[in-house]
């Protein structure tokens, strides 16, 4: 695997605020690389220092063996690029958009065929500012991959979409990934990383938190599991909780809720199954890539972004 | 939704790759005509203001000490230094400064299409509107109210490159210190009206006391009016009045060039 992208040690104020601390990554060819965080954690300008858009003040930052700022030139053929909130001239109508970022590049894409993918044929000719949410992000998107681009990065890529387009936005992203285009995904929407991402970094306060497989670190978050049932017979409580397993069981009209470590599920399902009991409407709640987050960032009590947020939402 | 584009090449096929510039100058354009502040304030206005002034007769008497000029023949320079100074420091500005803070330039910077191509582009649109505004002024005041086409034609086109230059930088000079759309506007109206008034919209630069004078001749648009004023009345413009439009051009580039600021 070729790495695509090699960040190291980068670090970056803003006058007194230190928006990356310590941050370091790499991201392998024709995977797609979330990068997670709370507000303000400093997603934005470790993807903007990517871009070239921002100059580290240490560290180092190479794209496919490009320096983002030296070779802007020819990053830029080969980066496309999604920001967040950034708009296009009022009036510029969505085909004129696309045919003039696509004379940019040496090699573009079909922009027409992109226009098709992204829905948005029948609004050709309408003006940016006459489209919805949903519509100019996806015509961000569909800027972005103008250009043939070897790298991708995304930035909220589904934010202001309503759920239909987020899935297909998701389906468009996981075609182009399968065309080969490294992907870099900024998120703060634990599905959608979940969903997409091969791997993730969790960012918070400026540094890598963890980085791993979505499946990996929502595994190791779970400390506890929830399993919830209705019982065909009534049972003793103490069937359950003499179990080393469970910690509690309480019951909540005829539905009976009881907490465990992970293994707590199979000893609670033999022990019903051995005494006739079962276990219908059975719900089991297990870790999740939020759980992860929000035990790595130490947010789970806290419940939000609590510091860092001074720079307010554009977290630049 | 499946994607099977592979890497097509554009539409145009290879070899036949556009102009990013050309394509932009175009886009930026059609944008400017749909935004009707730059042909209703820099082309529009000033026709009007001649279309007004062209129908007062007092325009038409005679001047004294003018070689046989009207008041109206006199008010043509004027009216094309304040139809360049109202591209220069409305619509470029305005243009440049909605860009920056809608993110629209800093969408650009991610592409190939580059700072020169970007800025290049809104030059030469404004610039192409001035020409188009000179031409359409000079040819209504000659057809409706006989104003003379100026009688020394290459001056006039010098000078026409001269004024467009300086204003063009008092334009991004504007656009880099006006940080929002309503502080360029502010910026753009309190060097505007004093910039006019030195070009003599309101009192003809040869009625001011002598100081004032001065102080016009090397004002930009002062220099300018001086010069489209020698070039109609057949003469070249004084070296001293070219001089200041370049110096004022090259002080105003250099702010430009140092705080202008891509987001």
């Amino acid at each position: 695997m070729t790495v695509v992208i090699d960040v190291q040690g980068l670090h970056k104020e803003y006058g007194a605020t230190v928006a990356v601390d310590d941050v370091s990554f790499s991201v392998q060819e024709g995977e797609i690389f979330g990068i997670l965080g709370p507000n303000g954690a400093g997603k934005t300008t470790t993807v903007e220092c990517v871009e070239g858009l921002r100059v580290p003040d240490r560290g180092s930052v190479r794209v496919l063996g490009l320096d983002p700022r030296r070779d802007r030139a020819e990053l830029t053929q080969v980066l496309g690029v999604q920001l967040q909130d950034s708009q296009m001239p009022e009036r510029l109508k969505v085909a004129e958009a696309l045919d003039l970022y696509s004379s940019f590049y040496r090699s573009p894409a079909d922009w027409r065929a992109l226009m098709e993918q992204l829905g948005l044929a029948d609004k050709a000719t309408t003006p940016f500012k006459k489209l919805s949410g949903g519509q100019q992000q996806r015509l961000s998107i569909a800027l972005a991959l103008v250009g043939n681009p070897r790298v991708a990065v995304l930035d909220e890529l589904t934010t202001g979409l309503d759920p239909q387009a987020r899935r297909d936005t998701w389906e468009l992203i996981e075609g182009i990934r399968d065309r080969g285009v490294t992907i870099v995904l900024v998120s703060h929407f634990m599905e959608e990383a979940e969903r997409l991402c091969d791997r993730v970094a969790l960012i918070d306060s400026g540094r890598v938190a963890v980085i791993d497989s979505p499946a990996t670190l929502a595994e190791r978050a779970v400390s506890e599991q929830r399993i919830q049932f209705r019982p065909t017979a009534s049972f003793d409580d103490a069937l359950l909780t003499s179990l080393p397993e469970v910690t509690s069981v309480i019951h909540r009209g005829d539905v009976v809720v009881v907490t465990g470590n992970r293994d707590a599920l199979n000893a609670v399902i033999s022990v019903l199954a051995r005494n006739q009991i079962v276990a219908r409407q059975l719900r089991v709640d297990q870790g999740s890539l939020e759980d992860a987050f929000l035990e790595l960032t130490g947010r789970g009590a806290r419940n939000g972004s609590a510091h860092g947020d001074g720079q307010g939402k554009g977290e630049r | 939704m499946t994607v099977s584009a592979q890497a097509q090449p554009a539409a145009a096929g290879p070899g036949t790759r556009r102009s990013p510039l050309a394509q932009l100058t175009r886009v930026e354009f059609r944008l400017f005509l749909r935004e009707r502040v730059g042909p209703v304030w820099g082309v529009g206005f000033p026709i009007l203001l001649l279309v007004i002034f062209g129908s007062i007769p007092s325009f038409k008497d005679g001047l004294a000490d003018s070689g046989g000029l009207t008041l109206l023949d006199s008010y043509i320079p004027i009216l094309v230094v304040m139809s360049l100074g109202l591209l220069g420091f409305v619509s470029l500005p305005l243009t440049l400064v909605n860009y920056r803070e809608r993110g629209i330039l800093r969408r650009l910077e991610t592409t190939p299409a580059g700072r020169v191509r970007v800025l290049g582009a809104q030059l030469i649109v404004n610039f192409g509107m001035a020409v188009v505004t000179l031409a359409v002024l000079l040819i209504v005041a000659r057809l409706a109210y006989d104003v003379p086409f100026p009688r020394q034609f290459g001056a006039w086109i010098i000078t026409t490159l001269f004024a467009a230059a300086v204003i063009l930088a008092m334009g991004l000079f504007v656009a880099s210190i006006g940080s929002t759309a309503r502080a360029a506007a502010a910026i753009g109206n309190v060097l505007f009206y004093p910039m006019m008034f030195f070009a003599g919209l309101w009192l003809p630069i040869p009625a001011m006391p002598e100081t004032l004078q001065h102080i016009a001749h090397a004002f930009p648009l002062g220099a300018a009016w001086e010069s489209f004023q020698q070039a109609a009345l057949g003469h070249w413009p004084p070296v001293l009045a070219l001089g200041a439009m370049a110096a004022w051009t090259v002080a105003f580039a250099v702010i430009a060039g140092r705080f202008f600021r891509w987001e």
